[in-house]
């Protein structure tokens, strides 16, 4: 591997944006360099400019960046190139796989069309040639049925097959390099382990280099040879990946490394009282249907789901998208209609209507999953925050809610001199941040987290975790926290709930479910999310 | 990037909103703001300006038939000679001897008559002449010296088919055209807002029932519309711009509704629902601020359009009535003299296009401010 030649070669790049606010330089002179059949990974925060050095190589900056130094690809320059001469590079000896599989592929298109194009493209195949070859491909990515599938719209397939189609066309051209830009993000854990097993045998097998760009150190320990940790614009620090991670030096790597959300959350005294409790809860959607339409498609997305949740204590709700765990949160908070029956104290509050459950909102609270989308762009946070208030204690005046906004973002650990200021200058940790405080101006006794964290970077996800734990021993909260991350339900919840398509596969004390998880599907997950594991008790 | 500004910021920060920031942007727009400004000009110049030129836009100048435009004063040599012995010619008498001094004409009449002086009142009635007054008179009475002075007119964008001062109608017409534009699109805007705001935020059955309604009056045809309100009420102002925003605000109606689905989809409603926000709560704080951008980019561009149809109907003849003029009427008016009077056509033609232009310009400024795709 050591007299590898190199194959892309970043030399002294940076890349800045022109806004508004003056020029902003997103990568700060840095230097990489790839061999031939060699896995690199770029490891990062959100912001560190990992994905913006990536684009800059391949000539795809927005309209207002601009890049500087050299990306050289045996020997020729990229950023200097025409962009006719950068397209037989790019696409062809360079490929490259985006985070979001939803998007990337051309819904008007079937599978088979948009893989036999570039091939036919770049290399003058005839149809029927580049149709055996777009074959060849989705076999080679492993896709059941490939012949059919030829014929299928990328909305037909799950997440998981559509990045692997994007890995297909990728390869099309058999390329040198493949940069990978976070690809596993988006994807199911169990998924994500299928996809980086697929890649790292595709490695073997084709022998062309990979760029790995991402923020999850598990991937990394797993995949890379070498290892480059960039930190706003700069790479910290680099080197062979078992030798890094065995022995980090510089500040920035230790503080990834040791990100991995900590510590246990006791179980509350058993004779805690009962707070929310549903009964046979089920959720059910009407899909379709109509007088034309025919009989419309019942998707039960919560089926027969019966949870007590006690005082002080955090139920974990895990499954893969898709599981309906979501949907119970907001059916037991009574934001969905549902059956069954659902308690909140000593009141039935299943048949209550919004007039009913108004007075009780701010018992129940949510937080959301996306700290973008939770907050309206046009409020300052100070209005955000306060919203409750002006619904459930009307009477306070203005500068009493003032003085409240404040005490919460000290709370949540924000500065009040901030609370003019709108979500959108904001970080994603500091807007959760927000979210949080929101609820918890209103002293509610239940929260339900919604993926609180999985927005998040990693070190930003432990500051979170850590808040959110430090508020329930402050106020006595319980949480119903949903999540996929393993990692994070493990440090946050004292009982957990494992959930596939609506039901309930398993449930239990923490440590027993993660210690010895009964069913095939807990299994799986606990295998696909073993990495990150293995990996903290070895850091 | 906040992470710095979060621990070092000085007590009592203020943030910029995404107004701010839009304006910001906006500022950085040139074309967009050039164009702002052309339109604050144009906008001033068509409402205090016709107070400031000498002629009113309702004034028929006899004399001055289809003049060309010019920068110098009307009557030219020439002119004065015909308006002279057009005068003369009503006063039946004859000219001997005609002085000019300047301003000043001492013109000698004779008669085989006396002259009766009340004639004088002929020199006074014409556009040119002003001031006329006996120097001297024969004894018999049939000869008359007069002093009168000639009066000095500008028409910087000529004169029309009657003799009205064009650069007075065409500011006038500004008013009309501008006073439309901005009136339909409020009444369009208020009227889709309200009507879009309603259906998308309460959705289900009412909202299938509203835009069912929206979709039949889409299959309306518009000029039948007009002029069937024509045939009913006449043709005034009021209506006029009541039937356009009444057929432009379904447009309003679609976005609006659309807009507000997709809002009412956000997490951060939901947010709200689960504070217990009520209904009125939500559409005043969440649905409104947001819905607000794209109506204000829409409108930028529904004001061009509303003046281009007020600009129609006029053409076609069912928009305002003479003497009240508006750009649509002088252009047709204009286009009917293109070969003989170019400037009928012109000058209103360049008003009208270049306020369009600049609407346009500052309607997509708007839209980048408002909604940058890379950010």
């Amino acid at each position: 591997m050591a007299a590898a030649e190199t194959v892309l070669d970043v030399r002294d790049l940076k890349v800045r944006f022109r806004t508004l606010d003056g020029a902003v330089e997103a990568v700060k002179g840095i230097n990489i360099n790839v061999k031939a059949g060699e896995t690199v990974a770029v490891v990062g925060e959100s912001g560190s400019g990992k994905s913006q050095t990536m684009m800059a190589a391949m000539g795809l900056l927005a309209s207002n960046g601009e890049a500087t130094g050299a990306v050289d690809y045996r020997g020729s320059n990229l950023l200097t190139m025409r962009k006719s001469e950068l397209n037989k590079v790019r696409g062809r000896k360079i490929s490259m796989i985006f985070q979001e599989p939803m998007t990337s592929l051309d819904p008007l298109y079937t599978i088979g069309n948009q893989l036999m194009e570039p091939i036919r493209r770049h290399r003058g195949l005839s149809a029927a040639a580049a149709r055996e070859e777009a074959l060849k491909l989705l076999r080679l990515v492993h896709i059941p049925d490939p012949e059919r599938r030829l014929k299928s719209y990328p909305h037909e397939m799950s997440g998981g097959q559509r990045q692997r189609v994007m890995i297909a066309m990728a390869l099309a051209n058999d390329p040198d390099v493949l940069i990978a830009d976070e690809p596993t993000t988006a994807l199911d854990v169990t998924i994500q382990a299928q996809i980086l097993v697929l890649l790292a045998e595709l490695q073997k097998k084709l022998g062309m280099a990979i760029v790995f760009i991402t923020h999850d150190l598990g991937i990394v320990r797993r995949f890379a040879d070498r290892v480059y940790v960039m930190r706003s614009g700069e790479v910290v620090e680099e080197g062979e990946a078992t030798a890094l991670f065995a022995n980090p030096q510089h500040p920035y790597t230790k503080m990834l490394l040791a990100a991995e959300p900590t510590g246990r959350k006791a179980p509350p005294p058993p004779d805690a009282p009962i707070l929310l409790e549903g009964r046979k809860v089920e959720v059910t959607f009407k899909i379709g249907g109509g007088l034309l339409a025919g009989d419309p498609v019942i998707l039960r997305a919560v089926d027969d789901i019966s949870i007590r949740l006690k005082r002080n204590q955090t139920i974990g709700i895990v499954g893969e998208s898709g599981s309906g765990k979501s949907t119970l949160g907001r059916a037991l908070l009574r934001l969905l209609p549902s059956d069954g029956q659902i308690r909140f104290g000593n009141s039935d509050i299943s048949a209550a209507d919004k007039q009913a459950m108004r007075p009780l909102r701010r018992e129940l609270q949510l937080v959301f999953q996306d700290p973008f989308g939770s907050l309206s762009p046009r409020m300052t946070v100070g209005q955000i925050i306060t919203e409750g208030l002006l619904v459930h204690e009307p009477s306070l005046s203005s500068k009493e809610r003032d003085r409240r906004a404040m005490e919460a973002l000290q709370e949540v650990g924000l500065d009040p001199v901030m609370r003019n200021r709108y979500p959108h200058e904001f970080s994603g940790g500091q807007r959760q941040r927000i979210a949080i405080a929101r609820a918890m101006i209103l002293k509610p006794k239940v929260v339900v987290l919604d993926e609180p964290t999985s927005a998040l970077d990693r070190s930003v996800q432990k500051q979170i975790v850590e808040l959110l734990r430090k508020l329930q021993a402050d106020h006595d909260l319980s949480y119903l926290f949903i999540s996929h991350d393993l990692a994070v339900v493990r440090a946050m919840a004292d009982y957990i709930i494992v959930m596939k398509q609506g039901k309930i596969v398993e449930e239990g004390q923490t440590e027993a479910i993660f210690d010895h998880p009964r069913e095939k599907y807990t299994q799986t997950l606990m295998a696909a999310a073993i990495d990150s594991t293995r990996f903290r008790a070895s850091a | 990037m906040t992470e710095i500004a979060a621990t070092s910021v000085p007590p009592t920060v203020v943030g910029r909103s995404l107004w701010g920031d839009a304006w910001a942007r906006l500022k950085a727009n040139r074309a967009a703001m050039i164009s702002l400004c052309y339109l604050i000009l144009m906008g001033l110049v068509c409402i205090v300006g016709p107070w400031f030129v000498p002629h009113q836009y309702t004034t028929i100048y006899s004399d001055y038939v289809r003049t060309p435009p010019s920068f110098s004063a009307y009557p030219k040599e020439e002119m004065i000679k015909t308006a002279l012995d057009d005068v003369v010619r009503r006063m039946r008498v004859d000219v001997k001897d005609v002085k000019q001094d300047g301003g000043n004409l001492t013109i000698t009449l004779t008669s085989s008559k006396p002259i009766d002086e009340r004639y004088l009142r002929y020199l006074d009635r014409s556009d040119t002449f002003d001031g006329a007054q006996i120097l001297s008179k024969s004894p018999e009475g049939n000869e008359l010296v007069i002093g009168t002075t000639v009066r000095q007119a500008y028409f910087f964008f000529g004169t029309d088919n009657i003799g009205r001062d064009l650069l007075s109608r065409t500011l006038v017409a500004g008013r009309i055209s501008l006073a439309i534009g901005l009136l339909a699109g409020v009444v369009a805007v208020v009227i889709g807002v309200l009507y879009g705001a309603t259906a998308g935020f309460a959705g289900g059955k009412v909202d299938e029932v509203m835009m069912r309604i929206v979709d039949v009056l889409y299959s309306l045809p518009f000029i039948f519309f007009v002029i069937m309100l024509v045939v009913f009420f006449g043709r005034n102002f009021v209506l006029m711009f009541l039937a356009v925003g009444a057929v432009l605000w379904l447009d309003m109606a679609r976005i609006v509704r659309g807009q507000a689905l997709s809002i009412r989809r956000q997490e951060y409603v939901q947010a709200a629902e689960a504070l217990g926000v009520g209904q009125r709560g939500i559409l005043l704080r969440h649905v409104i601020p947001n819905l607000l951008g794209p109506v204000v980019i829409y409108m930028t561009l529904l004001v061009p359009q509303v003046i281009i149809l007020e600009s129609f109907l006029s053409f076609l003849g069912l928009g305002v009535q003479e003497p009240m003029t508006s750009w649509g009427v002088l252009i047709s008016a204009g286009a009917k003299n293109i070969g003989t009077a170019n400037w009928l056509l012109l000058f209103p033609a360049f008003f009208l296009v270049s306020t369009l232009f600049a609407l346009n310009f500052v309607g997509d400024g708007l839209r980048d401010a408002l909604d940058p795709k890379d950010r």
